[in-house]
């Protein structure tokens, strides 16, 4: 399903905050239409990358592409799934007008009617489409997580980004969330950020660490792991067996 | 009841303006109140607002001083308002956006600062200057050009609102992903906190600072239990809001107390009331679900 149309791209990027170098003299691409999980523990500088490829942050060194643009141009064809950790419960919202969200603009107001529908169209993707008028604080934590997947899928983007996807989820809504992204993949790139590291979905391409230093520098690295199946579901990541990144692995590595 | 019929007689009189005049400012800043109090609360920036317009009784001591001591005559304590809310805007909305972890700290310096300055100059006014008719204003002394003014500050609020809707809804709901869909979160929170600022000078020159604060938060809180999304709380909030300063300008005219304060307390007590409503039912809802569930 993947063609070798490049999704993401860094070269030579580094990144540091006035007192601390984050990330050093990252390169690493992958595909669209992959299914790419990038994985680092608490702390690694997940959120810098992130930032950066959602054009939050700019880079010092080097260059970003994303899906043949800069991330700042792009930003309208991203679809974003955020932790959302600090939501509001208190805040009066419907399920349908989250979702709608997906389509805002800088400073346009959206025709209501079109809006409504691809709102409605992003919940059947997710199956919730008969939530819609529900207060949003009323969902489970994993509903919420599959509305912002809605939200993110709204605007019908190029590509999805999410970001601790199963976070404090219960494994039978965890189970549906990947339901759904099992659903989307190959038609939408998908990129999942997570802090763990042992194991990822099963639905997953190619996975990424952000790693140790490079010899001789400051700031992490990112580099690319093999994949081992696991069990049912699961995928292993061998941090044993690093390769470049920009290597494409096209071969599931099987041990 | 003699009392409530003569007030109903003095709406309805020509020779009662002022009277009129009350009715009108209730029902034009009901509208501000409705609309900038939801965003307020949702925005969660209560605080700032807060913060605002207390810092605002500053820049009012310092113009009486100027105009009464001939230093600058005929200054309006309004132009002093204006200037030390938007100066407090700024400081508030610059260490907000660049320095969260010291945003209490500077709320508070802000606030106290403000007021100090206030009674302060106040105190070196030549003639005798109460700060507390500031504090808590008199709606019954309001001008038909006060009502004017009230008007145009309802249509531009009204009209932001309703062309920035989706913008200032995403930003207060989700900050991170109003930024990636491109909307300039800096700006709107700065906007926001301009425009009540601005709507803070002229509330609280009519109804006092007090009142001010109370009214952007009471009714919008009491609208937020039952409303289904931002629009609807700014729709209920509105309503409370009138309903609160009609019943606060009735039972002040009736027993014969301070309506701002009156206004106040009825709003409180509306708010408190919905909230342990709100506790209680929630509790025989998790009870009741215990009841229930399987041992």
């Amino acid at each position: 399903m993947t063609d070798q149309t490049i999704a993401l791209q860094f070269t030579s990027v580094s990144f540091s905050y006035p007192a601390l170098q984050v990330l050093e003299d990252v390169s690493f691409h992958f595909h669209s239409g992959e299914f790419i999980a990038l994985v680092g523990p608490n702390g690694s500088g997940k959120t810098t990358l992130l930032k950066l490829i959602l054009g939050l942050e700019q880079p010092q060194a080097g260059t970003i592409r994303l899906l043949g643009q800069s991330p700042k141009k792009s930003s309208n064809l991203i679809g974003y799934v955020p932790q959302h950790a600090s939501y509001d419960p208190t805040f009066p919202i419907t399920v349908q007008e989250v979702v709608r969200m997906g389509l805002v603009g800088s400073v346009k107001r959206g025709q209501r009617k079109q809006e409504l529908e691809q709102a409605l169209w992003a919940l059947e993707q997710v199956e919730l489409a008969h939530l819609a008028s529900r207060p949003y604080s009323e969902l489970s934590g994993g509903q919420r997580r599959r509305v912002l997947v809605a939200r993110a899928l709204c605007a019908k983007p190029g590509m999805l980004i999410l970001d601790e996807p199963a976070a404090n989820m219960d494994k039978e809504s965890e189970r549906r969330l990947y339901a759904t992204l099992a659903h989307l993949k190959g038609a939408t790139t998908i990129l999942i950020v997570t802090h763990d590291m042992r194991q990822v979905s099963d639905l997953t391409d190619r996975v990424f660490c952000i790693d140790a230093h490079k010899e001789g520098g400051v700031g992490r690295t990112v580099v690319q792991h093999a994949l081992e199946d696991y069990e049912d579901g699961i995928k292993r990541v061998r941090h044993d067996v690093k390769l470049s990144g920009d290597q494409c692995q096209k071969e599931a590595f099987n041990g | 009841m003699d009392n409530l019929a003569g007030f109903f007689g003095a709406l309805g009189s020509p020779d009662f303006p002022f009277v009129r005049n009350a009715f009108f400012a209730g029902l034009l800043s009901s509208v501000l109140f409705g609309v900038l109090g939801s965003v307020v609360t949702v925005k969660r920036i209560a605080g700032l607002a807060g913060a605002i317009s207390h810092a605002v009784l500053g820049g009012i001591g310092i113009a009486l001083y100027l105009s009464a001591t001939g230093k600058v005559p005929g200054l309006s304590p309004m132009v002093g308002a204006i200037v030390f809310a938007l100066l407090s805007a700024l400081i508030i909305g610059t260490v907000s956006l660049k320095s969260k972890q010291r945003e209490d700290t500077v709320i508070q310096a802000i606030w106290a600062i403000g007021m100090s300055i206030g009674v302060l100059f106040m105190a070196k006014t030549p003639g005798y200057t109460d700060p507390s008719s500031y504090l808590f204003g008199n709606i019954l002394l309001i001008s038909s050009q006060d009502l004017v003014l009230l008007l145009v500050l309802d249509v531009v609020v009204v009209f932001l609102a309703w062309r920035f809707y989706p913008q200032i809804e995403a930003s207060a709901f989700d900050e991170e992903f109003a930024q990636v869909r491109g909307i300039p979160t800096r700006a709107v929170f700065l906007m926001i906190l301009s425009v009540t600022a601005i709507a803070v000078v002229l509330l609280q020159t009519f109804v006092g600072i007090v009142m001010v604060i109370a009214m952007l938060t009471l009714p919008a809180g009491t609208a937020g239990y039952t409303a289904k999304n931002l629009a609807s709380m700014m729709a209920g909030a509105t309503l409370y809001a009138f309903f609160f300063s009609f019943s606060g300008l009735v039972v002040g005219w009736v027993v014969d107390v301070p309506v701002g304060a009156m206004v106040v307390v009825i709003a409180g007590a509306f708010f408190l009331g919905r909230a342990a409503g709100n506790l209680i039912a929630k509790r025989r809802k998790s009870h009741d679900k215990g009841e229930k569930s399987p041992a």
